[in-house]
């Protein structure tokens, strides 16, 4: 079994908010995430798939379709973009990182034409990133 | 079940030296990490807890409650610190990243444990970077969701 790590960037605003929480709870909660003005974050996305390696081509899939399905699925949908407000999956959730790499997965796992999705890592800055692996 | 890590840094400086070998061997095994007046290291730790996300936050734990016991039971206590003589379980035992690794999840697991129970928290991981080329980590086996390796 081999794992096939493919990268991508992306930068997006966002903050934390729970519109049952009243503003005291929102800004204890969140600190200073809960400005709602939002902030901004560039964003690392690493996707991990696994698979055999196909004995004619010497690869477990064309990291060139793994490329343009992060492009299609998250990049077009999440960069530059005000997470709350603009993607839809954060209308009514908050845009964590946590949040955010569950919903890279649930995007990205029903389109994987070759392997299977294992592992998507989100670094929100160098110091801070989730991983989830689908379970 | 997510898993979120976090790093942080730390310099400190140690002598790895076991007083059971003998001087010679001590040289050996060691190198020049035996040198008898120590060295030092920027050491980098990642910490990864892992748990459900609670549905009100988005969140699986408070990243400013981490922050603060890492503060106060890891790097208060190790930074700028000499391991052998400053920290009580290296007076015995040699301080040895993969050591420090270990008394690192066992100083963390308790108190994080305890702060994330509501949630079903648990310390999935230790990872020190001890140089920018070697690095150990303790993986507790403890957390589900972690899908073979990588």
């Amino acid at each position: 079994m081999i794992y096939v790590t493919r990268r991508a960037e992306f930068s997006a605003s966002h903050y934390y908010h729970n519109p049952q929480f009243t503003p005291e709870e929102n800004r204890r909660v969140f600190g200073k995430c809960s400005n709602p003005l939002g902030h901004g974050h560039n964003y690392t996305v690493e996707v991990t798939v696994s698979g055999e390696i196909n004995p004619t081509t010497g690869m477990v899939l064309d990291l060139k379709d793994l490329k343009m399905l992060l492009e299609q699925e998250v990049i077009r949908l999440m960069d530059h973009k005000f997470l709350n407000k603009e993607v839809p999956a954060f209308a009514d959730k908050n845009p964590t990182t946590e949040n955010i790499a569950v919903e890279i997965w649930n995007l990205l796992a029903p389109k994987l034409a070759h392997g299977e999705l294992h592992r998507i890592r989100v670094y929100e800055t160098a110091d801070l990133f989730v991983d989830y692996y689908g379970e | 079940m997510v898993h979120l890590t976090r790093r942080y840094r730390f310099s400190a400086g140690h002598r790895l030296h076991n007083d059971a070998l003998s001087a010679e061997e001590n040289r050996r095994v060691y190198g020049k990490c035996n040198n008898p007046a120590g060295h030092g290291h920027n050491y980098l730790l990642e910490v990864t807890v892992a748990g459900a996300i609670d549905p009100a936050t988005g969140m699986v734990f408070d990243l400013v409650a981490l922050d603060g016991i890492v503060a106060e039971r890891v790097l208060e206590k190790l930074d700028h610190k000499n391991l052998n003589l400053d920290m009580e379980n290296f007076r015995t035992q040699v301080p040895t990243t993969e050591n420090l690794c270990l008394e690192i999840y066992n100083l963390l697991r308790a108190p994080l444990e305890e702060a994330g129970a509501e949630r079903g928290l648990c310390l999935d991981r230790v990872r020190l970077e001890e140089t920018s080329l070697n690095s150990f980590e303790y993986v507790s086996g403890h957390a589900g969701g972690r899908k073979g390796k990588g």
